[in-house]
């Protein structure tokens, strides 16, 4: 059950009977939560909430709400945006200091930050994210498997024999899924492989760095496997996906966000009580890390209920929310003590500190600000290139290339 | 007109000229709501859309300043090697689906325009395809090929038949249709085809209704085959509707999106024009480039019409 509004009188009386459209989640039960929380908002304040999910692939939502502010839309008042997109959307967005500071505090510093952009808070962290492994604990076990791959090169062998094997029985079989359709997404995972081989992220310090022969060789170490234990198909998967395959029994592996979690341990799930998380697998001269994802919620500038909005945010970024979100989404809380919360970390173990530790690698938003998207687009559909069967000795420098033009132009 | 039943007295020239000059008026006067509909919806937009090519217009708006720049856009455009591909792909997409769905629109025309029993309920069942909104189309098909858990591989390699004692699988093993740059192309023009044929399909047939059926008769007295009479009577009579058959398809397959956009999304060497161009003003954000390209497809496309026009003309003659 959702928690109640905390301060629910007071709004009742002020905002009673305003409507406000919130553009919100869409991948796993991301909008069945979404709108049991309205509905319990709009019962304790009697602000009306319409919730509209926004398109499962972030770029295009991202694409979505540009449009909306570009036209100065009041169709949207609260929206959920990326991680990496409160820079470009700055100017459109209503600051929450005078509001939301004491929340705010509450809330992991760096993501605070990150949502500061000139001394307004633009938006405020609403759930974190950040890519670990799921694997099969049975099938590791019935294969003589004593502990999940520390490195890619193992999860390829692991995946490689148990795909083998099971594909006898389950001829849908494959040993790893991921997210390699051409979208953001893409640049998250190719992050995660490329960062833990030591190859950079991307962009260092200013620099485009992605044409190195670390990156090189990691790359297409992921393109010879496309096929062999992945579905050939992998290179269209986006989360839900992912989710799907390794959900429906028919994979070993899966890199997702924490999400997954709570679908995988639900009714409904042919993997419940048989798999367990990890941190991601690392190249031969790199460690473990995980890409930083993540959410926020903003209000608009030309919203015409900002202080409704306002309030609506307040209750959706509440210790009580992120703790039920948390506990029946599996969704990473972005609230220190919500995160350290036995009833939260027993039902998410990804927030055990072995993994909730590892080293977190961000896509480089801060060096390209609006022109992320478009940078990030270069990134996807290149490594989505080398994916469907192109060397990345030819992909890497036409990014670099590209990339390099764009941080030109800025 | 009103001299061909009794001479009218010639009225003197100014008068006629006044009178002419007044009809003129109101000529313009009755056109003038639909020229102003017309400037508001397609001039206005089109001339917008090019004055934008030649300024450094952003989609999230001020954040950079509109400026003039000139050609910038088009020589931009002209390296652009991943348009070019784009253009590429576009032709031969609107090559291949146009061409299967004229030759299979034509058979099933031909069909349907045949008396058989229970040829209405045919007419009415070839359109369902055509009925089905074009991305709800392109989300099933992209179910049905999926290369786990879609219905095409799953028929494929569950077929078999003998033939001259060897064995033969439908297909050996599952394939990713979509994900695989050999077979993209093949199965997005496949969908279209499924999806546009039977609209084909449908202007051929008013096309055939229309030829007298005496000339047949006539054609069969003077002993003239049935083939004879389809490439005598029924093709050249069917010219008009098969022109505006292919001006129609051709249009809009070189305009296609959403099928595109629901298969690929943004996967290189797998875009549309009109995919592409998306891409650059919404996604990007580069609102005066994207014009620039916008352009250049309006360009493309009306190269096109030239030429059908053109073919119409000289045809006629």
């Amino acid at each position: 059950m959702p928690p109640r509004v905390p301060n629910r009188a007071a709004i009742k009386a002020k905002y009673h009977g305003q409507k406000i459209t919130f553009v919100g989640d869409s991948v796993g039960n991301g909008h069945v939560r979404d709108l049991a929380l309205a509905k319990r908002f709009t019962k304790d304040t009697g602000i009306k909430v319409t919730v509209v999910p926004h398109p499962a692939a972030s770029d295009q939502s991202y694409a979505q709400l540009a449009r909306a502010f570009s036209s100065k839309s009041s169709s949207i008042d609260v929206a959920m945006i990326d991680v990496v997109w409160p820079g470009a959307f700055a100017p459109y967005l209503v600051n929450l200091k005078p509001k939301l500071a004491k929340q705010a505090k509450l809330h992991l510093a760096s993501i605070v930050a990150n949502d500061t952009i000139g001394g307004k808070l633009v938006a405020m962290p609403w759930f974190g994210d950040y890519g670990i492994l799921y694997y099969r604990t049975d099938l590791l076990k019935k294969y003589g498997y004593t502990a999940p791959p520390k490195t890619w090169t193992q999860l390829f062998q692991m995946a490689k024999k148990i795909q083998d094997g099971e594909k006898k029985s389950n001829s849908n079989f494959a040993g790893f899924v991921f997210q390699g359709n051409a979208y953001e997404g893409l640049t998250c995972d190719a992050l995660e492989w490329i960062a833990s081989a030591g190859g950079g992220h991307y962009i260092d310090g200013g620099k485009v760095t992605i044409d190195n022969a670390k990156a090189r060789t990691i790359l297409d170490a992921f393109r010879t496997q496309i096929g062999k234990i992945t579905p050939q198909g992998v290179t269209t998967y986006q989360e839900d996906q992912t989710e799907h395959a390794f959900d429906n029994g028919d994979a070993a592996f899966a890199r997702n966000w924490p999400y997954q979690y709570g679908i995988g341990a639900g009714a409904g799930s042919k993997v419940a009580g048989k798999f367990g998380v990890t941190v991601l697998p690392h190249g031969a001269a790199g460690g473990s890390v995980g890409t930083v994802g993540g959410w926020q919620l903003a209000v608009s500038k030309f919203s015409k209920h900002k202080n409704a909005a306002i309030e609506f945010v307040r209750y959706m970024t509440s210790p009580g929310v992120e703790k039920f979100d948390a506990i029946s989404n599996s969704n990473v809380p972005t609230i220190v003590s919500v995160a350290k919360n036995k009833a939260v970390v027993k039902t998410n173990p990804y927030l055990k500190p072995a993994i909730a530790s590892v080293p977190r690698v961000t896509r480089p938003a801060k060096f390209l600000g609006t022109h992320y998207n478009e940078a990030s687009k270069v990134i996807y559909q290149g490594v989505n290139q080398i994916l469907t069967g192109t060397p990345a000795s030819r992909v890497l420098p036409q990014i670099k290339s590209r990339l390099q033009q764009i941080l030109n132009s800025k | 007109m009103s001299s061909v039943a009794t001479p009218a007295p010639i009225p003197p020239r100014g008068r006629r000229t006044k009178l002419q000059r007044r009809q003129t008026r109101l000529g313009w006067l009755l056109l003038l709501p639909a020229l102003a509909v017309v400037a508001f919806v397609a001039i206005y937009p089109l001339g917008k859309t090019v004055y934008q090519s030649f300024t450094n217009q952003e989609f999230l708006a001020g954040l950079t300043p509109t400026k003039w720049v000139g050609l910038h856009n088009y020589h931009a455009l002209f390296h652009d090697t991943i348009f070019r591909d784009a253009i590429v792909l576009t032709l031969k997409f609107t090559a291949i689906t146009v061409g299967f769905e004229f030759v299979l629109g034509l058979i099933i025309a031909l069909v349907v325009n045949s008396s058989f029993k229970g040829r209405g309920l045919m007419r009415a069942v070839m359109l369902v395809p055509w009925a089905i909104p074009t991305v709800v189309a392109a989300k099933m098909w992209q179910w049905m090929l999926d290369d786990t858990y879609g219905v095409v591989n799953d028929l494929g390699t569950r077929i078999h038949f003998t033939l001259f004692g060897w064995h033969f699988h439908l297909l050996s093993h599952s394939h990713a249709w979509i994900a695989d740059p050999s077979t993209q192309l093949a199965s997005v023009s496949a969908v279209d085809i499924w999806k546009t044929t039977p609209f084909v399909a449908l202007l051929l047939l008013a096309g055939l209704q229309v030829i007298p059926n005496d000339l047949y008769e006539a054609a069969s007295v003077d002993g003239a085959s049935k083939l004879q009479q389809f490439w005598r009577i029924t093709l050249p009579l069917l010219r008009p509707a098969i022109l505006v058959t292919l001006i129609f398809r051709t249009l809009d397959a070189l305009r296609v999106f959403d099928v595109f956009s629901v298969f690929f999304g943004n996967r290189l060497g797998a875009q549309s024009m009109a995919v592409y161009d998306q891409g650059a003003i919404v996604q990007d954000g580069h609102v005066g480039y994207g014009a620039a390209v916008s352009v250049a497809i309006f360009l493309i496309i009306s190269l096109f019409v030239v030429m059908y026009v053109t073919f119409v003309r000289v045809s006629e003659q």
